[in-house]
């Protein structure tokens, strides 16, 4: 664990806190990353990473293409192993854990892929069925009555013989919503989206902004959402952190984020257009 | 070999001697390394592959899917390659016994042809070209748009879901094939005797019987077995560890045809020399 005084000249405007112990189980804090690392080949990717993940609030990661958002987020799914650094999930420690204690782990995340990610091979219905059926030994009956609860709360319901499609034939805003209907079947705790408003148009990502909206309301589930929309970000966050240069350099509130001054993230809300641009002359 | 330097050498020489040393010794060693990472990945793969046949859960459903994907939908294809190949052998086999006033020896011939190296390695051939690349294809396409990331989130062992039931039915699935192309081939040749060159009936069965023995098949079908095993583990290694999209997955594919292909043909000369060693011809 990073342990090293601060020097608060050189901290950023907000980051996560370093003195509490971030081993011991939170009520606020559902996951704890701190002086993550990774490495691939000559590319150091991660190069210290501190987040803190709040409980049952939206929490978004931005920054630009090729930081690392995307290996962050598998390391919280316990995907990739870090060089070095602690990840804790609600008190444990499970960068240590083996492949079983991975297995159970990962019954607590539930996944939306940039681009769904749904199996080609199967209709919707085999789709958002998949972990129940990997996972436990319920009826066919039981199976299909939670299926078609998600469909509806989904608003997929009323989509004609939605049931018996294959994915190919659905438009990307319902894949996007049969991915997020796989991923919550089996009731996560906590719910990682990659990119989730990638290549939609403006109508079809503020959708999937109340839909992540609603899902965090709804399932009471703890959202982390990578992504490098700013309007979206600023829509849906509880909570924002900013990775640049394999480090999270700012996190916080939307508002707290929005007073930073640091150089990366203001140039990243300027170019966005939420706030207009300084001179820094 | 041991490198002296003295005290007396000037102080980068004997660093640069080893420099360019070492620098040979690599470029000597990397073809070795290459073909031993080669396969030693191939092996790792096979051997994760075989682990998860006897590990839970089992799914047979999926081991279904691939026998009917590998052996039923591979029938029209091998029984056309099968017919020709018999009639083809037939007809070379009379052109050259005719030479020697000897045509009643075609059923022996093309029987015996058929079933320790035609039906297998056609065979073969023909599942890499059709089941192989749809493998790599399929792996590397779900590769590609994450699907087999989204396997492991839902705490599924990709190698078990996808490649061990590749691998299981293509072993499988390759005797049986074999011994399809087998029965269609010796049709192929028998109509291309029979009615085409009037070869006598009974000759063609009573030296097709005499010749051949329930061994050649044995032989036959181990070596499509094996046949099998290095045709898929080519197949699924191509496609399951494709990087980057849709080039990429038809240079997989690609890959993995010739991969198929050539192992193919260079492990059937070494079952061949096996197979003679432990049976020996007899006149």
């Amino acid at each position: 664990m990073n342990t090293t005084p601060v020097d608060p000249e050189q901290t950023p405007a907000v980051l996560p806190g370093r003195t509490d112990d971030p081993s011991r189980r939170d009520q606020r804090w559902q996951i704890r990353v701190r002086n993550l690392h990774k490495t691939f080949g000559p590319q150091h990717v991660l190069r210290g990473i501190d987040l803190d993940i709040e409980r049952g609030r939206t929490n978004i990661i931005i920054g630009g293409s090729g930081q690392g958002k995307s290996v962050l987020m598998k390391h919280l799914m316990g995907l990739l192993k870090p060089d070095e650094g602690q990840i804790w999930v609600d008190g444990e420690d499970v960068v240590l854990f083996d492949k079983r204690q991975m297995a159970l782990l990962r019954r607590k995340f539930g996944m939306v892929f940039q681009y769904a990610a749904l199996f080609d091979s199967m209709n919707i219905v085999e789709n958002i069925a998949f972990p129940l059926i990997e996972r436990y030994k319920l009826s066919r009956d039981e199976i299909m009555e939670r299926v078609r609860d998600l469909l509806r709360r989904l608003d997929l319901a009323d989509s004609a013989g939605i049931e018996q499609k294959f994915p190919p034939q659905l438009s990307g805003g319902q894949r996007k919503r049969v991915g997020l209907a796989r991923a919550l079947i089996d009731r996560p705790e906590i719910l990682l989206y990659d990119e989730p408003t990638t290549g939609l148009d403006p109508v079809a990502t503020k959708n999937v902004d109340d839909m992540i909206r609603r899902t965090a309301d709804e399932f009471g589930v703890t959202s982390v959402v990578i992504s490098h929309d700013m309007a979206s970000t600023f829509r849906i966050g509880d909570r924002i952190s900013m990775l640049a240069g394999g480090k999270i350099i700012v996190s916080g509130t939307p508002a707290e984020v929005l007073a930073s001054r640091e150089p990366p993230l203001r140039e990243f809300i300027e170019t966005s257009g939420l706030v207009p641009r300084e001179d820094h002359a | 070999m041991s490198v002296s330097s003295s005290v007396d050498d000037p102080p980068g020489k004997s660093t640069a001697a080893a420099e360019i040393g070492r620098a040979l010794l690599d470029a000597a060693v990397a073809p070795l390394r290459t073909i031993l990472t080669y396969f030693g990945d191939h092996a790792i793969l096979l051997g994760e592959a075989m682990a998860g046949v006897a590990r839970k859960p089992f799914r047979l459903r999926l081991y279904l899917d691939q026998m009917q994907f590998v052996g039923v939908g591979s029938l029209p294809i091998i029984c056309l390659v099968g017919f020709f190949s018999g009639a083809v052998s037939a007809q070379q086999a009379i052109s050259a016994l005719r030479i020697f006033n000897q045509e009643r020896f075609v059923g022996a011939t093309v029987g015996l042809s058929l079933a320790q190296e035609l039906a297998p390695v056609f065979t073969a051939l023909m599942i890499t070209a059709r089941a192989g690349s749809g493998m790599a294809t399929e792996l590397g396409s779900m590769r590609i748009t994450e699907q087999i990331d989204a396997l492991t989130t839902f705490a599924v062992d990709p190698i078990q879901y996808l490649v061990t039931p590749r691998i299981v039915a293509t072993i499988l699935m390759m005797p049986i094939m074999t011994m399809v192309f087998n029965i269609v081939g010796l049709f192929g040749a028998y109509l291309f005797s029979i009615y085409l060159e009037h070869i006598d009936l009974g000759q063609f069965i009573e030296q097709f019987t005499y010749w051949t023995d329930p061994k050649d098949y044995i032989i036959g079908a181990t070596k499509a077995a094996v046949f099998g095993v290095t045709l898929s583990v080519a197949a699924c290694f191509q496609g399951f560890n494709v990087r980057g999209g849709a080039k990429e997955v038809g240079l997989a594919t690609t890959r993995a045809v010739v991969a198929g292909s050539v192992s193919v043909l260079v492990s059937d000369y070494f079952l061949i020399d096996i197979f003679h060693i432990l049976w020996p011809y007899q006149s």
